[in-house]
């Protein structure tokens, strides 16, 4: 197990590596610079920005630079909002994207595979159909959409709820109800034909052979093995969510990274971009780390680590 | 042969499906004793595993219903009990072990928490004593190092090794009937053998009753008291053991016994069966052997045979033996 883990880690930091330098050649294909703006300013003032920023070095200096600031876990001041750092901005920035996260795959969780074990026991029956017709349209209904239409319905016409910002409990519900969904019909899906598949197997009929009551047949025996492609997906469904963020932090006026992220891009404020980018990567490459972490427990006969054999 | 324990009346079985009903069970009647091992055996499709499986009500309904008949185990009728008294009966009262032991075990779950879960929710058992009683069914059925055995999953066993653990588990609440369906079909022979001297051993030891479904008539000859035949969700013919393999009586019996090989007789062809089954979605009046059966009469077609009793064990559902039918076979074969 160990050395299962130690060998995944250096994996990690190959793959970050790889992210990080690929971004910093693609950032600097971007045309622009920080300083590249209309409204012109003194040349003599943009050289002394530009030293200041090493960024009148050569390409390869400036990689250098940036490998040694990943390194040191240090990113510098960013170059649009010069009282700020990048660690600052990512320390306030991600517990609010960590929040809405969280609460996005909890419920895009929970709900999805509920959806998927009810419609599954309830085949071709109406909770069956109106299950799948929600998650059809959960899956059609883009999240910036479906955002904008929940701002439009819940906050500006029935003024149930905020429309944007991020203070209270409130504040969450439409957010996160539009990050969630499209995640959440992904897996009823899943959870559905899984489970269709998993309710058909001998060990299920085994079980109730035994006079198990039907909750702990579904829960125990069905759901265990029902959950695995769930497992799986999970990865690319955290991926999604986090792109996701992105898009619905702007649209709420979320104070989260990814707002800091797309400003970022916008500003060519390199530092914030270099800095944003592999914090991202890093996080999700280890999510996906506990994705596969979780598959072994899920099921024994995945076997993390090569010791030992089947007796 | 003392109590009746199950008795089955008229049991008739369908399935709705989109082409429609299929009658899988049509009125079979059989009755086990305490202590005895009833096999029922038949060719693929001809209601043996379902009327195994409506003993403990484990068809799935929908599609599928009972339409009629009674099951009585012990006097009380399974298909008026309620949901909860079934689940009290499965696995405690009755038991059963499934084909294929490869698939039969939960691969996610020790199997020490597959033995023990029934127990756990039949008996007021702590865990120690449950894994306790556990470990003296793995010992009963010849499972070495039980303790160690038990913390392992099932993908860390044979086959054989398996279907004895799925045995065990089928035992571990003490039933007094076991419905095993098919339990050797999915192993090699030699396992095969082990698993049917244990099964003879389970019985000395416990005085189970045991109903065996099976297409394999070696089976059938190594560990049956009694033997039902079906055919086309019909119990053709019933007997003892020595009854069916030296008298049989109804032609199919005789045609299954013809189409076994024979290591006694050496260069005899084998004699299958000519033709396939009734279609079960519209069954033919009269007898359902009609249309392949060498003996049959006009009347065959027509109505379905009343049942002889030849002795106290042996029954038939046959015209051939009705006193008037001599002559008539007698013109067929010339």
């Amino acid at each position: 197990m160990v050395t299962y883990i130690l060998k995944r880690l250096v994996y990690m930091i190959v793959t970050v590596f790889i992210i990080a330098t690929l971004t910093f050649f693609l950032m600097n294909l971007i045309p622009g610079s920080p300083f590249n703006e209309e409204r012109t300013t003194n040349a003599a003032v943009q050289q002394n920005l530009e030293e200041h920023y090493h960024l009148n070095e050569p390409l390869a200096v400036q990689y250098i630079l940036y490998l040694k600031s990943i390194i040191t876990l240090d990113f510098g001041p960013s170059i649009k909002q010069p009282t700020e750092t990048v660690n600052s901005l990512l320390g306030r920035g991600f517990p609010i994207s960590a929040e809405l996260g969280i609460w996005t795959v909890l419920i895009a969780l929970v709900s999805g595979v509920a959806l998927g074990v009810f419609a599954a026991l309830k085949h071709n029956h109406l909770i069956d159909y109106m299950a799948m017709t929600i998650a059809v349209l959960g899956i059609s209904i883009p999240n910036f959409v479906l955002a904008t239409m929940l701002i439009q319905q819940l906050a500006v016409q029935l003024e149930w709820l905020p429309a944007a910002t991020w203070s209270s409990p409130a504040h969450m519900v439409l957010p996160v109800l539009a990050l969630a969904t499209g995640p959440m019909a992904i897996i009823a899906r899943l959870t559905r034909s899984s489970m269709l598949e998993t309710l058909t197997q001998d060990y299920i009929k085994t079980a109730r052979a035994k006079g198990l009551s039907p909750y702990k047949v579904v829960v125990k025996h069905a759901l265990k093995n029902a959950l695995m492609p769930v497992v799986t997906i999970m990865g690319t469904l955290l991926a999604g969510i986090l792109t996701g963020t992105f898009v619905i932090e702007k649209i709420f006026a979320i104070p989260g990274m990814g707002k800091y992220f797309v400003e970022g891009i916008n500003q060519r404020d390199y530092p914030v971009i270099m800095g944003t980018t592999v914090f991202y990567s890093a996080f999700l490459v280890f999510m996906l780390f506990l994705v596969d972490i979780a598959y072994g427990f899920l099921d024994p006969r995945i076997k993390l680590h090569k010791e030992g054999g089947s007796s | 042969m003392l109590n009746k324990i199950l008795e089955i009346h008229n049991l008739h079985i369908s399935f709705k499906t989109f082409g429609g009903e299929v009658q899988a069970v049509r009125g079979v009647n059989l009755d086990l004793y305490e202590g005895e091992t009833l096999a029922i055996v038949g060719e693929s499709g001809c209601g043996k595993s379902v009327t195994a499986s409506s003993i403990m009500r484990l068809i799935p309904t929908p599609p599928g219903q009972i339409k009629e008949g009674s099951i009585l185990f012990k006097g009380q009728d399974m298909t008026k009990c309620s949901d909860k008294k079934m689940r009290g009966i499965r696995g405690v009262d009755i038991s059963m072990i499934f084909q294929d032991p490869m698939t039969a075990l939960n691969p996610t779950l020790t199997v020490g928490d597959q033995l023990t879960e029934g127990l756990r929710q039949h008996r007021r058992v702590t865990k120690k004593e449950a894994d306790a009683q556990a470990v003296d069914m793995l010992n009963l059925v010849g499972i070495p190092n039980p303790d160690e055995r038990m913390k392992q999953y099932p993908y860390q066993f044979s086959g054989g090794m398996r279907q004895r653990i799925v045995i065990a588990m089928a035992l571990i609440c003490e039933p007094e009937l076991l419905i095993a369906d098919e339990p050797t079909t999915a192993l090699d022979v030699t396992i095969q053998a082990q698993i049917l001297q244990l099964f003879n051993k389970i019985q000395k030891e416990t005085g189970v009753s045991i109903i065996l479904i099976t297409h394999d008539l070696g089976v059938v000859a190594k560990v049956a008291d009694r033997i039902a035949v079906m055919y086309a969700g019909k119990v053709v013919e019933t007997g003892t053991r020595r009854e069916i393999f030296y008298e049989p009586q109804h032609p199919y019996t005789k045609g299954l016994l013809h189409s076994v090989p024979r290591l006694d007789q050496k260069g005899e062809k084998l004699i299958p069966i000519d033709g396939t089954p009734p279609d079960l979605f519209s069954p033919p009046e009269g007898c359902p052997f009609t249309a392949r059966c060498p003996a049959a009469m006009e009347v065959c077609s027509r109505i379905y045979p009343y049942s002889t009793v030849r002795s106290e064990t042996h029954e038939v559902d046959c015209w051939l033996q009705d006193e008037r039918a001599e002559k008539y076979s007698a013109t067929i074969q010339s």
